[in-house]
Parts: C-alpha cells; sequence; structure tokens
C-alpha cells in the first residue's frame, strides 16, 4: 500500500510538469504564428481595438445591424444561455415582447418574416453571427437611418454572407457594421 | 440546410475514418506489440523511473484496483485544498477568489471521476493555475484512468486462464503518451489557428462601435478543450462551453470538437475485439452501440429541427429549427446531433444549451446518460456495456436452460450478483436523489442555503423536474452536461451530487474490474456444439433488447413525469 502512494505521488508530481507545464506552454508557443497569436481575432477601426471578430457585442442604436438577443447583455466576462424551457410562459411572453419590439422598429415587416435567430437567446449569449435573413429584415431601417438607399446597404450585406460548405450561413454582425462605418465617409 | 446535412455526415464518416484504424492501433499497443509510435518509448521510461514504476509487473485484480484507487485518493485530498486556495496562489490574472468547502468538494469529485459537472463558471470561479495543475490535469488523468481500467479487463480475456489483468500504471502512462497528450497537441493546435484562444493573457477591456466599455474573458483555452473531447471529459474553459465563440468559434471546430469525442470510445470497442482476438465480437459490439445511438439521433433532430410549437403559433418562421440557446454558425442540426453524441459517450460538452431543448429532446438526453453504455465515456463505456453482457448471457442462459458462459468461463452466482447490483445502483442513485431533492424544493423551500430551494428552479412544472432529474442523470452517468437553468452552487447539489458521482464512478469500474479478475481465474472450457455464443448478430439484438428493457423500466416513471408530460402538455 506504503508502494503505490508513494508511486502515485512521485507519478503525480512528473505528469504534472509534462501535462500542465510543457504540453500547453508549447501550444500557446505554436499558436503565436496564428491570426489572433492566440489572444483571439481584433477588429480595429483607425489603429483602436473595436471587438473581437467572433465575440459578439451590444448594438441597440438604429444605424446599426443589431444580433440576437443575449441572456448576458453580451457581457463577455461571463457567458450563459437563457436556460429558459421551451413551455415556460414567462419565457414565451418574453420572445413575444422581442417580436413586438422588432416590428415597432421595423414598421414595414410582417410577424412571418422574423427568423427564429433574431427573437431567441445565444447559448454563449456571446453569438457574433445573425442569419442571412436576420440581417435581410434589417436592411430599410439601416438604410433610412444613414440616409443610405437600400441596394447600397444590401449588396454590403450580401458581402458580409458568409456561405460555407460545411455548416449554415453566417452574417458577422461587429464585421457588417464596421464596414457599414466605413462606407459613410 | 444541405451544407448542415453534409456537415453532419461529414463529422460521422470522419470520426469512423479515425477511430476503425485507432482501434487496431490501441489493441496492439496496450499488447505490447511494435507499432509507429515506439519511438516515445525514451519519454515512457523516463516517467516510470521518475515515478519508481517497474512497468512489466504483474498485477491480479485487486491490486490493480488498489493502485488506481489509491492515485485517485490523492487526486481528491490535493485538489481539494488547491481549489479551496486558489486565490493565495499564482497565476490568477483576473483576481477570482477560492472556492468555497462544498463547492470544492464538488468540483474536485466532479473532475477526478471524469465528469465535469461544473457548479461554477470557468470565467469567474477558477484562476488560470487551477484550470491547468487541477481541472486540465484531471482531465488527462480521468481519462487514462477509464482507458486502463478497461484494458485490465480487456486482458482477463486475452489468455485462457489468467490471474493477472497487467500492470495499472503501465497502462495508464501509455494511454497518456500513446494517446491523450499527442492527439491533444495536434487538436489544439487546430483549435487555435481556427481562433479559440490559446494564450495567457487576462482579461482585455475596449470600447466598442457604439462607445461601451466592454471586457472579455481569454487565457490558454485551446489547450484544455483538446482533452475535453479526446478525454471524454466536457467541462469547458468557458461558462458556455462549447457555444461559447472563443471556445468553438466556427464550424470547423465544432466538427473538430464532435470528433474528438467520439474516436477513443469508439476505437476502445474495436481495440477490445481485436486485443482478445475475438475481432467479430468487437465489430457485434460495435453494431449494437452504432444502432442505439441512432435510435437516440434520429427522433433528437427531428424533433429540434422542427423548431418549438409555441414560437410556431406566434407566427415566428423557424426555417432551421429550434434557435433558443443555439448558435448561428453551428445550428439546430449539428446541435441535435452533438447533444446526443455528448449524452451517450458521457463527454457533456455542449454547443448550446440543453436546458432549452423541446422536451422530448430532453427525453432522449437523459435515455442517453441513462443507459450510459452506448460507446460510453473513455474506457468506462466498455465497462458499461460489459455489465449489460453478463446480464444478457445470464438471461440468455436462463432462456435455453444451461449453465452461461462468457467466452470459455462459466458466469455463477457471484458474478451476476455483482452484476445485478451494478446495474440497480444507478437506477436507485437518480430516484432517489431526485425524489431527495423535491421533498426538499416542496417542503424546506426557504432553507437558508447560497441558492433557497425555492429558487433552485430556472423554469416552472414539468420542465423544473427535468431540471433536478437532469442533474443527478448527468452526475450518476459521469456526464457534466447539465440543464443548466438550475440553481446549483449550493451545499444541497454540490455535496448530494458529490456523493453520486463519486459511486457513479468507481462503483462501476471496481464490478466489471471484480467479475473479469474472478471469471479470468476460471478454468477454461473450450467452445462446444453447446456454447452460447456471443459474437452472433442473434446475442448482439438480444443484448440490445435487454439494455432497451432494463432502462425502459427503471426510468420510464421518471421520465414520464419531466419531459414526457411536458412534450404533451406542449402539443395540446
Amino acid at each position: 500500500m506504503k508502494k503505490y502512494i508513494i508511486q502515485s505521488i512521485r507519478l503525480t508530481v512528473v505528469l504534472t510538469v509534462l501535462l500542465c507545464v510543457i504540453y500547453p506552454l508549447l501550444v500557446a508557443f505554436v499558436s503565436k504564428f496564428s491570426a489572433g497569436k492566440g489572444n483571439g481575432e481584433t477588429i480595429t477601426v483607425n489603429g483602436k481595438v473595436v471587438g473581437y471578430a467572433n465575440v459578439g457585442q451590444k448594438f441597440d442604436q438604429p444605424q446599426y445591424f443589431w444580433g440576437r438577443p443575449s441572456a448576458v447583455d453580451y457581457n463577455a466576462a461571463g457567458s450563459a444561455g437563457s436556460n429558459k424551457g421551451p413551455t415556460n410562459p414567462d419565457y414565451l411572453k418574453q420572445v413575444s415582447d422581442r417580436v413586438d419590439t422588432l416590428l415597432k422598429y421595423h414598421s414595414y415587416l410582417k410577424k412571418g418574416d422574423i427568423p427564429a435567430d433574431m427573437v431567441t437567446a445565444s447559448g454563449s449569449g456571446l453569438d457574433p453571427d445573425i442569419s442571412p435573413e436576420g440581417a435581410a429584415i434589417q436592411i430599410k431601417r439601416v438604410a433610412q437611418n444613414r440616409g443610405l438607399n437600400a441596394e447600397q446597404v444590401t449588396r454590403l450585406v450580401n458581402q458580409h454572407t458568409e456561405k460555407h460548405i460545411f455548416g449554415p450561413a453566417t452574417v458577422n454582425v461587429l464585421k457588417l457594421n464596421v464596414a457599414l462605418d466605413q462606407l459613410k465617409k | 440546410m444541405n451544407s448542415e446535412i453534409l456537415g453532419v455526415v461529414a463529422s460521422f464518416l470522419i470520426t469512423l475514418l479515425i477511430a476503425i484504424p485507432l482501434g487496431k492501433y490501441l489493441a496492439k499497443m496496450f499488447a505490447g506489440e511494435r507499432v509507429w509510435t515506439d519511438f516515445l518509448k525514451p519519454l515512457e521510461n523516463g516517467l516510470f523511473k521518475l515515478a519508481g514504476i517497474r512497468p512489466g509487473e504483474p498485477m491480479d485484480w485487486k491490486q490493480f484496483l488498489k493502485a488506481m484507487l489509491t492515485i485517485n485518493l490523492l487526486w481528491l485530498v490535493y485538489g481539494f485544498f488547491v481549489l479551496m486556495f486558489q486565490d493565495k496562489l499564482p497565476f490568477n490574472p483576473d483576481g477570482n477568489p477560492g472556492m468555497t468547502p462544498d463547492l470544492a468538494f464538488n468540483t474536485i469529485i466532479s473532475f477526478v471521476v471524469n465528469c465535469d459537472l461544473q457548479h461554477y463558471s470557468g470565467e469567474s470561479g477558477v484562476t488560470y493555475l487551477t484550470q491547468q495543475i487541477i481541472i486540465m490535469f484531471l482531465m488527462f488523468t480521468s481519462a487514462a484512468t477509464g482507458i486502463a481500467a478497461a484494458v485490465g479487463l480487456f486482458k482477463a480475456f486475452r489468455d485462457k486462464t489468467t490471474t493477472n489483468l497487467g500492470n495499472f500504471w503501465e497502462f495508464f502512462i501509455k494511454s497518456i503518451t500513446r494517446l491523450l497528450l499527442p492527439l491533444s497537441f495536434i487538436v489544439a493546435i487546430v483549435l487555435a489557428f481556427n481562433g479559440t484562444t490559446a494564450s495567457y493573457e487576462g482579461k482585455d477591456q475596449f470600447i466598442s462601435l457604439q462607445g461601451d466599455t466592454l471586457n472579455v474573458s481569454r487565457g490558454p483555452a485551446a489547450q484544455m478543450i483538446a482533452i475535453k473531447h479526446l478525454g471524454t471529459n466536457g467541462g469547458g474553459w468557458y461558462g458556455a462551453n462549447s457555444a461559447h465563440p472563443l471556445e468553438n468559434p466556427s464550424y470547423i471546430t465544432n466538427m473538430t470538437e464532435i470528433i474528438s469525442q467520439m474516436i477513443i470510445p469508439m476505437a476502445m470497442i474495436l481495440a477490445f475485439g481485436y486485443f482478445i482476438r475475438r475481432k467479430k465480437l468487437g465489430w457485434i459490439i460495435f453494431g449494437v452501440m452504432t444502432a442505439g445511438m441512432f435510435m437516440l439521433m434520429i427522433p433528437t433532430i427531428s424533433s429540434e429541427l422542427g423548431g418549438n410549437p409555441n414560437l410556431t403559433k406566434m407566427g415566428i418562421t423557424q426555417a432551421t429549427g429550434a434557435m433558443e440557446g443555439k448558435e448561428v454558425r453551428i445550428g439546430p442540426l449539428a446541435t441535435g446531433y452533438w447533444s446526443t453524441l455528448t449524452t451517450i459517450v458521457s463527454t457533456g460538452s455542449v454547443n448550446g444549451m440543453h436546458d432549452s431543448t423541446m422536451p422530448l429532446t430532453g427525453a432522449w438526453q437523459l435515455l442517453g446518460m441513462m443507459i450510459n453504455g452506448f460507446f460510453g465515456g473513455c474506457g468506462v463505456g466498455i465497462l458499461n456495456y460489459f455489465i449489460y453482457l453478463i446480464i444478457a448471457v445470464f438471461i440468455s442462459g436462463l432462456m435455453v436452460g444451461r449453465t452461461p458462459e462468457f467466452l470459455g468461463h462459466k458466469v455463477e452466482a457471484r458474478e451476476v450478483k455483482i452484476a445485478a447490483l451494478i446495474t440497480l445502483l444507478s437506477p436507485f442513485l437518480i430516484m432517489a436523489g431526485t425524489a431527495i431533492a423535491a421533498y426538499v424544493f416542496n417542503n424546506h423551500g426557504d432553507a437558508d442555503w447560497a441558492v433557497k430551494p425555492a429558487n433552485w428552479l430556472n423554469n416552472p412544472g414539468y420542465h423544473g423536474f427535468s431540471e433536478m432529474l437532469y442533474e443527478f442523470t448527468s452526475a450518476n452517468a459521469n456526464n457534466g452536461s447539465g440543464f443548466e437553468g438550475l440553481g446549483d452552487n449550493n451545499i444541497f447539489w454540490n455535496v448530494a451530487t458529490g456523493f453520486v458521482l463519486i459511486l457513479g464512478r468507481f462503483l462501476p469500474i471496481i464490478g466489471p474490474l471484480a467479475i473479469a479478475g474472478l471469471l479470468g481465474k476460471k478454468k477454461y472450457i473450450p467452445e462446444s456444439a453447446g456454447t452460447l455464443k456471443i459474437d452472433t448478430v442473434t446475442f448482439g439484438l438480444m443484448t440490445l433488447a435487454v439494455i432497451l428493457v432494463l432502462n425502459a423500466l427503471s426510468y420510464f416513471p421518471a421520465l414520464a413525469l419531466g419531459p414526457i408530460a411536458e412534450y404533451f402538455s406542449m402539443i395540446k
């Protein structure tokens, strides 16, 4: 028994060095050669970081495309989904309120135009993307608020719709909004 | 939609393409035959030397278990104190606090047993030091413990009569040096180059496009996410687990993660067949497990793609399926696929919130964990399935009126008793736990705990009951996923699930190894015309029937009170 205890202690020490020091440092070193240098890929405007490409941020001003509802209000110091069950009456009320809000700011929409991702909270609360349909319904509002014509904005949305061989098509909200700001100048 | 179907089909095919050769490799490697990774021998020998281990030394089943339990106990004690005092230790760039004793108790057990139930959130509950030297360390070692235990069982049936299960330390270290560590390195690099964070930088702060000041948590996640999946652990670096865009930034990383969590459980099944020189038996078991997997997966995917009927009633378009708790870049199809695999292989990582999935999806997730033998966790999957095999052999023996035999060894009262006890353990722990929780919730709602029982549930009615049932099921299966709406960081859930975790881990390892040890030393009876052949499709179907009947009888009442009742209330 004593033999096993000593072996266990020695093994734990050597494995800690191998698995918790050498292995992670090696990966961290190699990751320095990746696009984001292992820190997460940032997006800069005029030399200033305005966000992380893969981390959603809150957009509620009328001149921007909006992202999905978030259970953590896009506070990326943490992350969480709503964890609301599909039959929870409070949750259904919340969804219906979100639909009303969207209809209020997009008076040209009918309920059936609204895709599910725009009124449901994401799993992380930090979803950087919306569906192409989610972007399409906002084009008119954004164009009006920026004094642009809708075709210009549609073209921009199409440029920012990422189609993939595997997996659904996505529109990265932050990248789209950055491009939108640059269009104005 | 087509690109989503293509993504899931490709994920499954790549999994098979990796798992099949990996199974052959594992059998050879653990048997000590020559393999191409022999160049790692010097590293292994160095580890053996530093730890004072003589690798060839034989162990009988009792010594084997003693070695395994000793090192696991050491990790429990040591990790408990490190987690409690993590705030006083270095590498804590975000200034996170130490854990309360009950949370440290729950967390250390949870990671030692390969479960990874997390009653804390990764961003604020642990430090960079404890994420690595405790959490990630245990992700490697708990997976290696499971694999080593399974190889011990393989060894008992390789020779005709033997008392030698092999050397625990040798299997344990080889699982790390020849399997988990090299694969983790590859997966971590793939993740890091696709956007998962991998450096040691702390939280970042910046001004957003709208002018808000925002914080982003970061850290060396890729290293941990790799072993989290390869070792079927499931604990996330970030609170939202693999739904988090820095943990799982794209569909490609999503495929990488779902493939990595399946390959070792699949490979271990085939390795069993090759190791005991009964290739066909490995493939029959593989077939039964795959059939079971599809039985759970197809209805799951169909219920997620259908969307939430309550939202359809509101007039919302759910073109791709139910989106609550899911990410746009992954989509409901890949999330449904993942949710089945993560619950059958006991990973418990999530790329979408299970609490928000459709009621029947919840039922299939629960059932996957209750059965816990369709591929199952690293190594322990085959141990759980072994118990089902013994029960199936016994029942078949009764049906045809012969003394039951397993691979040439008589199965007698003692072995069947152990198997029966292990079978009864899971329903007992899950039901008793849930019953006590429901009682406390109803009768002691204002108990003065960190979360009052009256505030435990994030959802009312049947779904609230499912949240409690899910937590105990996940703990017993050492799965680690949750209906995360449950307010679980308080003394009741930390302590109750802590005990369920430890019993649900070690008894189902001790039981099968004891049976294997007892059977292995019995006289070998050569196959004759009267032998019940277990490597046939008929016996495979028999096992599947035994699994389904046992679990349906045990769990149907509980499932009826939770997800099934919710389903009928939803479609009425």
